[in-house]
C-alpha cells in the first residue's frame, strides 16, 4: 500500500458512490452531478496509476488524457443540462417519466 | 537551521492559526453575516502570512512578486465575494443576528 | 526527521481522501440541490489539491478552472433556469410538487440492490487495482526520450499536441459539437440580469484585463511549465462568464459571424495544419522538427480562443438571440 494506491482506491470509491447516486436519484440534475463525480473518480484512478512511476516524475500520458477528459466532461455536462431543461419544458418535470406517455 | 527558515516556520504557523480561527468562526458564529466576517478577515490575514512566509524562501524576485500578486487578487476576490453573499442575504430578508 | 515528514505526508493524504469521499457523499445525497452544487464546487477544489499531491500540476489547474469553476457555474445557471421553469409549470398546474430529492427515491429494497451492485463494482475495481505492480514507469521513459523532438519542453503539452495530437483534435471536435447541439436545442434564455452593483462592477473591471493577461501567460508558459491551451482557454471563459454575470450583454454586441468563426477556429486550424503537413510529404499532424514548436504554439493560440468562446457559449445555455429592442 502506497500513496498511489490510496488515491486509486479513493477514485474507485468515488466512482462507486457516483454510480449508486446515478441509479437511485430521479432528478436529472442530480444524475448529471453524479455522472461528474463518477468522471472525477475515473480521472483520479488514471492519475494515481501515473503516480507509480519512480524518481519523483509522473507519467505525463495519463495526465494529458485526464486534461482531455475534463474538457470532454464539461462539454457533455453542458449538453446534458440543455437536454434536461428541454425535458422540463416539454413535460413540466425535471425527471424522466415513469411510464412512456402516449 | 537558518534564520530565514525559522522566520518562515513562524509565519506559516501564525497563518495556520488565523485559518483555524476563521474556520472556528464559520462553524460557531450564529448567522451568515458574522460567519462571513470571521471567515473573510481571518483567512485574508492567514493567507497573507502564509504568502509572506513562502516569499522569503522564493528563489527569484519574480516568484516573490507572483506570491504577492496572488495574495492581492485573493483579497479583492474574497472581499467582493463576501459583499455579494451579504447583499444576497440582505435582499432575501435574512435579519442580522442581535444579542438577546 | 525523514520519518516525521513521511508520517505527516501520510496524514495529509489520508485527510484529503477522506474529505473527498465525505464531500462526494454530501454532493450526491444531500437533500438540497443548491447545497449539493456548492459542495460540488468545494469537491472540485479539494480534487485539485489531490492532483497537486499526485504531482500533476497541469491537471490541478484544469480541474480547478474547469472541473470546479465552470462546471459549478453551469450547474448553478441550470438550477436557476429549472426554478424559473418550475414557476411557469406551477402557474399552469398548482398541484405540481417540487422535488426535494427524498420523495422520488426508489423503494428500500431497490436501494439495497443498488448498494450491493455499487459495492460489488468497487470490490472488483479495488481487486484489479491492488493486483497491479506498485511501481510502473508507464510511458515516462519514452516521452522523456522523445521530448527533444516534440518542439516543447513540458511533457504534458508534448503529449497533448504532438505525440497524441489526434486525441486533442477530436476533443476540439467534441467541444464544437457540444455547442452545435446545445444551440440547436434551445435559444438562450432572455432573463433580465439584475444590476450588478458598484462593488461587483468595479471588481469585474479590474479583474477582466488581469484574466486576459493570465490566459496569455498560461498559454505561453504551457510550452515549458504547467499550463497550456486548455487552462488558458478556461481562464478566458471564466472572464467571459464573469462579464455575463455582471450584466454585460455581450450577445447583443457580438455580431453573428465572428463569433461562429472563433467557435470553429481551433478545430479548423488544427485540421488545416494536419493537412498541410500531408501536402508537404509528412503524415497527418506530423510536424517537421524545425517548426514543431511554432506550429504547436499556433494551434494552441487558436485552440485557446476557441475553448474560451466555446465554454462561454455553453454557459449561455442556448443560441444567442438578437436583442429585439434595437
Amino acid at each position: 500500500m502506497n500513496a498511489a494506491m490510496l488515491y486509486a482506491l479513493t477514485g474507485a470509491g468515488l466512482f462507486a458512490l457516483g454510480l449508486y447516486a446515478l441509479a437511485v436519484q430521479a432528478h436529472l440534475l442530480r444524475k448529471i452531478i453524479a455522472f461528474n463525480v463518477m468522471g472525477s473518480g475515473a480521472f483520479l484512478v488514471l492519475g494515481a496509476l501515473a503516480h507509480r512511476a519512480p524518481d519523483q516524475v509522473a507519467d505525463p500520458v495519463p495526465h494529458a488524457m485526464v486534461i482531455t477528459g475534463i474538457v470532454v466532461a464539461v462539454s457533455a455536462t453542458a449538453f446534458a443540462l440543455v437536454l434536461m431543461l428541454r425535458v422540463q419544458s416539454e413535460t413540466g418535470q425535471p425527471h424522466l417519466p415513469e411510464q412512456p406517455s402516449d | 537551521m537558518m534564520l530565514s527558515q525559522m522566520i518562515t516556520i513562524v509565519l506559516l504557523l501564525a497563518g495556520a492559526a488565523f485559518f483555524l480561527a476563521g474556520t472556528l468562526g464559520l462553524l460557531r458564529f450564529p448567522d451568515v453575516y458574522t460567519r462571513l466576517h470571521a471567515l473573510t478577515k481571518a483567512d485574508n490575514v492567514g493567507l497573507g502570512l502564509v504568502a509572506a512566509g513562502l516569499a522569503i524562501q522564493a528563489e527569484t524576485w519574480a516568484a516573490m512578486g507572483k506570491m504577492a500578486l496572488i495574495w492581492l487578487l485573493v483579497l479583492l476576490a474574497s472581499a467582493t465575494g463576501a459583499h455579494l453573499v451579504a447583499r444576497g442575504a440582505l435582499r432575501r430578508g435574512i435579519p442580522p443576528w442581535t444579542a438577546r | 526527521m525523514d520519518g516525521a515528514v513521511n508520517a505527516a505526508a501520510w496524514a495529509f493524504d489520508a485527510l484529503l481522501v477522506l474529505t473527498l469521499l465525505w464531500l462526494a457523499w454530501r454532493v450526491l445525497m444531500g437533500p438540497d440541490l443548491f447545497k449539493s452544487i456548492v459542495f460540488f464546487i468545494a469537491f472540485g477544489l479539494v480534487m485539485a489539491l489531490a492532483w497537486v499531491r499526485l504531482r500533476a500540476p497541469d491537471v490541478a489547474l484544469a480541474e480547478a478552472a474547469i472541473g470546479a469553476g465552470l462546471t459549478g457555474a453551469l450547474f448553478l445557471a441550470a438550477l436557476s433556469r429549472l426554478a424559473a421553469g418550475e414557476r411557469i409549470a406551477n402557474a399552469k398546474r398548482p398541484v405540481e410538487n417540487s422535488d426535494t430529492g427524498k420523495s422520488t427515491r426508489p423503494h428500500r429494497g431497490v436501494r439495497m440492490v443498488f448498494i450491493a451492485m455499487s459495492a460489488l463494482f468497487f470490490g472488483g475495481l479495488a481487486a484489479a487495482l491492488l493486483s497491479l505492480p506498485a511501481e510502473a514507469p508507464g510511458l515516462t521513459i519514452q516521452v522523456a526520450e522523445n521530448l527533444s523532438t516534440s518542439g516543447v519542453s513540458n511533457p504534458v503539452t508534448a503529449v497533448l499536441l504532438n505525440f497524441r495530437g489526434y486525441d486533442t483534435l477530436l476533443e476540439m471536435g467534441v467541444l464544437f459539437l457540444a455547442v452545435v447541439a446545445a444551440w440547436s436545442l434551445t435559444p438562450a434564455p432572455k432573463e433580465p440580469v439584475s444590476p450588478p452593483g458598484i462593488v461587483l462592477a468595479s471588481f469585474v473591471r479590474v479583474l477582466s484585463p488581469m484574466l486576459l493577461l493570465a490566459a496569455g501567460y498560461l498559454l505561453w508558459a504551457g510550452t515549458h511549465a504547467p499550463g497550456g491551451a486548455f487552462q488558458a482557454g478556461s481562464v478566458l471563459a471564466a472572464a467571459a462568464v464573469l462579464l455575463l454575470l455582471s450584466g454585460k450583454d455581450m450577445k447583443a454586441n457580438w455580431p453573428e459571424w465572428p463569433l461562429r468563426v472563433v467557435l470553429g477556429l481551433g478545430l479548423g486550424v488544427f485540421i488545416a495544419i494536419g493537412l498541410v503537413m500531408m501536402l508537404i510529404g509528412h503524415r497527418f499532424l506530423e510536424y517537421p522538427l524545425d517548426y514543431a514548436g511554432d506550429l504547436i504554439l499556433l494551434i494552441e493560440v487558436a485552440a485557446t480562443l476557441s475553448i474560451g468562446v466555446t465554454l462561454a457559449a455553453l454557459f449561455l445555455g442556448g443560441r444567442p438571440q438578437r436583442d429585439e429592442r434595437k
